[in-house]
């Protein structure tokens, strides 16, 4: 059964909703302004010569491959850790497993600023020069998290009935593994390694404890919204980060979606 | 006759939990067996030591001879049909059907043959392409006896396999199940808790009760001659009268059944007591009276006359209905 919300609740669902991504919009309106150096509104004029001198902008493209490779090396190692780690928190029982689950989650609960704190403080302390690869652990600590999340749900959700299906029409381990877990459990390890590279792909706060002297792109975006010099190019970089993690987030959606249907069967 | 499975002295304990202690059975090939118990009563860990998911503790269990106690389940020739189905998710219906062949190497078109013929088999021909969520649960019933029997199990084993489905559809896959017994002869092995479906499908069954067979025999013999008090309290809904009601009906001192449809209300009678619960069964009305402290239920047939609550009146029945069970 449907009731009809009230006017004023649909306004202010309406307006939070306005609230929420009206900003996001302007974002990308002030990437086309022609004026550069304050957001004034409405924008005087209207250009796209930004995307142009962005691409010519040598100091851009350091940052954005950092990212890039940042965030592809630390889901490759999230999706293999994060399932691991899933694999044997669904499967086994032991003392301790909610005391280990729990710790397998808190890098996401711990604030980002405790996290890159005490990774840079551990880095000092055992004498490892700041690095990509310092960004990259810092990264997994929380990618880890997000990949682990999506496969220890898939994994409680198929039914553990389909494995023994599996041995009772006569497949080996190794063919229940290749034929039955895979298969559902692909879209959730794949939905997360694309949550967890958009995740690491923008993230600010860990990244600037532990990158030393290197700039990632949103922390390249940070210092250059201080300087009033061609602020669209931000604008426009702003836009990449943008298609860079909603993308993944979205396809990251659809594959987990419905999931109910295509993993839990049952009753 | 030639023995299907056979269980020697098996026992399978958990800890200080012994699901399963010391049973003795046999299963003659192509007989429909049922497994019938409340849960927690063993049936279902029995099953899964034939199909290989658990591993005696003690014992021996041997399938047409062979002692397979350590085989594993993917090395059994027996097959399940489990009780919320597990069909696979992410195949179609053929290629669920066509699974078993499939891991055992057999090329795409034979085993979609075959998959197509165990389809038609459980009248589900042409739904080869659906997804098991596209379809309903009777459904997902058949095709996971498809999957099963695609694969020319020996012996058969259905873990409730119809608990799930609502009573018309269940009533119908009942026929059918026992039609399908029929027409291939194999062996199925059936677990349920529902005694009507274990009476009415059974060859023969065995009564489980805390991880011991209480009884073990035909329908009949089960539903007439219940060998302990569990039996005749739990398959059926027979009065269980204590020895000294038995004794002075005119019986020796022991326990005995009495089934409700073998009695009738008299004006007078040997127990006499009031009206405590009617219960309207449509082909019959269940009337309880309170017989000294002893509950007692007669069943009156549709068409006669029913006492009111709180009215008096007697039970009558002849002697030989009294089924005595001993004095324990």
């Amino acid at each position: 059964m449907r009731s009809e919300a009230s006017w004023g609740l649909k306004a202010a669902a309406l307006g939070g909703l306005l609230f929420l991504h009206l900003p996001i919009l302007l974002i990308f309106l002030y990437a086309f302004t022609t004026e550069e150096r304050s957001y004034a509104f409405p924008p005087p004029g209207y250009t796209t010569q930004w995307f142009g001198v962005a691409w010519n902008r040598a100091d851009i493209w350091p940052p954005l491959w950092l990212s890039l490779k940042v965030a592809a090396i630390a889901t490759v190692m999230a999706m293999i850790l994060g399932t691991l780690a899933a694999a044997g928190m669904a499967r086994a029982k032991f003392f301790g497993r909610d005391q280990i689950s729990l710790l397998i989650l808190l890098p996401i609960a711990l604030p980002g600023v405790i996290t890159g704190m005490s990774l840079r403080s551990a880095f000092g302390i055992m004498d490892i020069p700041f690095s990509t690869w310092t960004i990259v652990l810092g990264h997994a600590t929380f990618c880890i998290v997000i990949v682990y999340n999506n496969a220890i749900a898939r994994m409680r959700r198929l039914s553990g009935g389909i494995m023994e299906a599996s041995a009772d029409l006569g497949a080996n381990a190794f063919q229940t593994f290749r034929y039955v877990l895979l298969p559902n459990l692909g879209s959730a390890l794949l939905a997360g390694g694309m949550l967890a590279f958009a995740l690491s792909f923008d993230e600010v706060i860990v990244t600037t404890f532990t990158a030393g002297q290197q700039s990632t792109l949103p922390i390249w975006m940070l210092n250059e919204l201080v300087r009033p010099r061609q602020r669209p190019v931000t604008n426009v970089v702003a836009i990449v980060v943008f298609a860079a993690t909603f993308v993944p987030i979205l396809i990251a959606y659809y594959l987990t979606r419905g999931g109910s249907e295509t993993a839990g069967m049952g009753k | 006759m030639t023995i299907a499975v056979e269980f020697a002295n098996v026992s399978r304990h958990f800890g200080t939990v012994r699901a399963v202690d010391g049973v003795d059975l046999t299963i003659a090939e192509g007989s429909f067996f049922a497994m019938l118990g409340p849960s927690g009563s063993g049936k279902t860990t029995c099953l899964r030591l034939i199909s290989g998911f658990e591993k005696p503790t003690g014992g021996q269990i041997r399938i047409f001879g062979e002692d397979v106690s350590e085989t594993p389940p993917h090395l059994r020739n027996v097959n399940t049909v489990f009780q919320d189905y597990a069909l696979f998710p992410h195949l179609n219906v053929r290629d669920n059907v066509a699974y078993g062949l499939m891991v055992k190497g057999m090329g795409r078109a034979a085993r979609y043959r075959k998959a197509e013929e165990m389809l038609a088999l459980v009248k589900l021909d042409g739904y080869g392409d659906r997804k098991p969520a596209q379809l309903s649960g009777g459904q997902r019933q058949r095709v996971a006896l498809a999957r099963a029997l695609v694969n020319e199990p020996r012996v058969l084993l259905l873990d409730e396999p119809l608990g799930a489905l609502d009573l018309k559809l269940r009533e119908a896959m009942q026929d059918e199940l026992k039609a399908l017994q029929h027409k291939l002869g194999l062996t199925f092995v059936f677990v349920t808790h529902d005694q009507h479906e274990a009476l009415s499908m059974a060859d023969s069954l065995a009564v489980f009760n805390e991880g011991r067979i209480a009884q073990i025999g035909t329908p009949q013999d089960i539903y007439d001659r219940p060998a302990t008090r569990f039996v005749a309290d739990f398959v059926g809904s027979s009065n269980v009268l204590p020895p000294d009601l038995t004794r002075a009906l005119g019986g020796p001192a022991e326990w005995a059944s009495l089934r409700p449809e073998a009695t009738r209300l008299a004006p007078t009678g040997p127990v006499s007591g009031t009206v405590i619960a009617l219960r309207y069964l449509g082909s019959g009305t269940r009337v309880v009276i309170d017989a000294g402290g002893t509950e007692v239920a007669a069943l009156v047939p549709a068409g006669q006359p029913v006492p009111a609550e709180g009215a008096t009146t007697a039970i009558a029945f002849e002697p030989s209905a009294l089924h005595l069970m001993g004095t324990t």
